[in-house]
């Protein structure tokens, strides 16, 4: 299987490349991009350079131009994709319909993939997506089991990748203005998700709040480890209710359910984390190759050894087990 | 300017969602669009008004259309989704899927959970059949001018959020069922006891959301009020007012009054707070700094923002 890694630097992309990833995925650095975050990203000569760098060693580039473009700015998004083009890069991953419209009729040669921020969710919308805009693999949205994904891969030519590690999403992706209604930064227009511009640690008698956008969202006692304030994953009060209603601050580890997403037909499994430094890239990079190698040769999975990676040390297999809805 | 009548969001018992349709009959709106938005497992407890509904509305000279789900997964939802069309009465796309089962050639309106953020998408749209398209509530004015513009071209009549609880998220998860302790296939509806979502707050007890099964709602209801003339002159047709379950038909009429020139856009407010108490507004997507903000007096503060 293949594994598709996050490089939000050039030196992230030449760790992980290093580190054995098959195929890496970047972004520019502009808002084209859904992890549009301060210091992170390519910018053109880098793009070019990095994608030199990985085709030497035997891997792919995938760009991802995956936020919704503004009115009036389109040619913005669609010079990302010539950009992406002329960088050589092995493909896009899109997700508006009006920028794939455009991509397959501009840059037919150049491969289409559909982003999860497009929430595919099922096999008759992907044939649809491949039907118009010829993409060739979908990023599926993390609102599906396994036996789903079996399904939809049975009822499909499109290739699928699914999310095994990092940040989850609990919301369907490109379907979430949360961010937006709170702080006025829109994952779908922005590519920025509960921004630490907006974020305010506020420690009072031994309480630490976490507020965004002005809204206590967590709060622990002086000393605790205190997770990001990200929306979805925050606390609240509802009816005779409080906690994490949405989500608890967990990231996604579904290293165990590799076998099962292989016999699933998934063609490539994605680590998140274009936010993340090259030291943890490569590490996860390293230890999922190890994973898929060891199920290519007949080995079994090695065990938990990427917990101590995540978040919070809490880790979910999320919407993989049907339990999790 | 028309006004729309969006689907309802929430889980009625039978009766009280078939009332909603009776009433709306008599009320001062153009085009209502019905069926589920929401969660495919709500659809069969009043599947069986659905026609009864449409007919009533449409001897009383409305428009009507059927809303797709917003996220379609399911095997069952797939097949339900195929045969909206069936109903005889044009579709309104909340999720592409529905796209994806429309006759070629045949119209089609687009809601305001399929992402049209550009000319683009909405050239593209049109190109597939889209004659009216209700965009995302988090554009800005200034993308709504532009879309408003190209909508005339195109021949695409573009509608905007003009009242409600915006819808902000949908999950694969049901948070409904979680906050009972029950996973989304065991849920017993756990939705049904919150006419209009269970309202979310913070930990220092700032009402925020709303949940709503596996949508997440703002708290705040959206309301155009204040942007009414600026919506005109950019060419946008029609206001979606969301329905409501106190005093929704009153509403309408209110509406209704802001846009005949009536009443301006702070008498309604005060109007809207007066018909359903406890009813925040929020205009921020169209007009702030962020989504929650509001142009208007501040309930009690005696002053703008």
């Amino acid at each position: 299987m293949e594994i598709v890694c996050p490089a939000g630097t050039p030196a992230a992309l030449r760790a992980a490349v290093k580190a054995g990833a098959h195929t890496v995925y970047c972004g520019f650095n502009d808002e084209t991009n859904a992890r549009n975050f301060p210091g992170l990203n390519f910018d053109r000569a880098e793009m070019r350079e990095g994608v030199a760098f990985a085709h030497s060693h035997g891997s792919k580039v995938l760009v991802a131009i995956n936020t919704f473009p503004r009115a009036g700015d389109e040619a913005i998004w669609q010079s990302a994709v010539s950009d992406a083009e002329s960088s050589r890069a092995d493909a896009v991953i899109l997700a508006d319909p009006g920028l794939l419209d455009y991509a397959a009729r501009v840059h037919p040669g150049l491969r289409r993939h559909l982003s999860v921020q497009a929430a595919a969710a099922n096999a008759d919308v992907i044939n649809f997506y491949a039907r118009c805009f010829g993409v060739k693999r979908v990023v599926l949205p993390r609102v599906l089991s396994v036996p789903e994904i079996a399904a939809i891969n049975a009822e499909t030519e499109v290739e699928t990748e699914v999310f095994v590690f990092g940040g989850l999403c609990v919301m369907a992706e490109g379907r979430c203005s949360l961010s937006s209604y709170a702080t006025g930064r829109s994952p779908n227009m922005n590519g920025v998700c509960s921004p630490a511009s907006h974020v305010v640690y506020r420690e009072d008698d031994g309480v630490l709040d976490a507020r965004l956008g002005g809204y206590t969202i967590h709060r622990v006692g002086a000393g605790e480890s205190a997770p990001y304030p990200t929306l979805c994953k925050g606390c609240f009060n509802a009816g005779d209710k409080a906690g994490h209603l949405f989500e608890d601050p967990v990231s996604l580890n579904a290293e165990q359910l590799i076998p099962q997403l292989k016999s699933a037909g998934v063609t490539a499994l994605k680590i998140e984390g274009r936010q993340r430094s090259r030291s943890y890239v490569a590490q996860v990079v390293r230890n999922f190759r190890k994973a898929v190698d060891a199920l290519a040769a007949d080995q079994p999975i090695p065990k938990g050894m990427l917990t101590y990676l995540s978040e919070g040390q809490a880790t979910t297999t999320g919407a993989y087990k049907k339990t999790w809805r | 300017m028309d006004l729309t009548v969006g689907p309802n969001q929430f889980f009625w018992a039978a009766d009280r969602w078939a009332a909603l349709y009776a009433d709306l009959a008599n009320a001062p709106v153009d085009r209502v669009i019905v069926g589920e938005l929401v969660c495919s497992k709500r659809l069969p407890f009043y599947q069986d008004r659905l026609l009864e509904a449409i007919s009533t509305l449409q001897a009383a000279h409305k428009k009507v259309l059927v809303t797709s789900l917003a996220l379609v997964t399911l095997k069952r939802e797939r097949k339900l989704t195929s045969e909206l069309a069936d109903l005889g009465v044009e579709v309104e796309v909340n999720d592409l899927t529905a796209l994806t089962y429309l006759p070629d050639g045949i119209r089609f309106s687009v809601g305001p959970l399929v992402n049209v953020y550009n000319e683009g998408t909405l050239s593209w749209l049109a190109s597939k059949g889209a004659t009216r398209v209700c965009l995302p509530p988090e554009l800005p004015m200034a993308s709504i001018k532009i879309l408003a513009t190209a909508g005339a071209e195109l021949g695409v009549t573009i509608e905007v959020w003009g009242h409600g609880r915006v819808p902000l998220a949908i999950s694969g998860r049901c948070y409904h069922a979680r906050l009972h302790g029950r996973t989304k296939d065991n849920c017993q509806f756990a939705c049904e006891d919150d006419a209009d979502g269970l309202e979310v707050r913070t930990l220092d007890d700032q009402p925020f959301l709303a949940m709503n099964g596996v949508q997440t709602l703002s708290d705040s209801y959206a309301s155009a009020v204040h942007h009414v003339d600026a919506l005109k002159d950019a060419g946008v047709a029609a206001l979606r007012l969301s329905p409501q379950s106190t005093g929704f038909v009153e509403i309408c009429h209110v509406y209704r009054q802001l846009l005949d020139g009536e009443q301006d856009g702070d008498n309604i407010a005060d109007a809207i707070g007066h018909i359903a108490k406890n009813t925040r507004l929020s205009d921020g997507f169209l007009s702030g700094a962020r989504g929650v903000d509001w142009s208007g007096q501040l309930p009690g503060s005696g002053e703008g923002r």
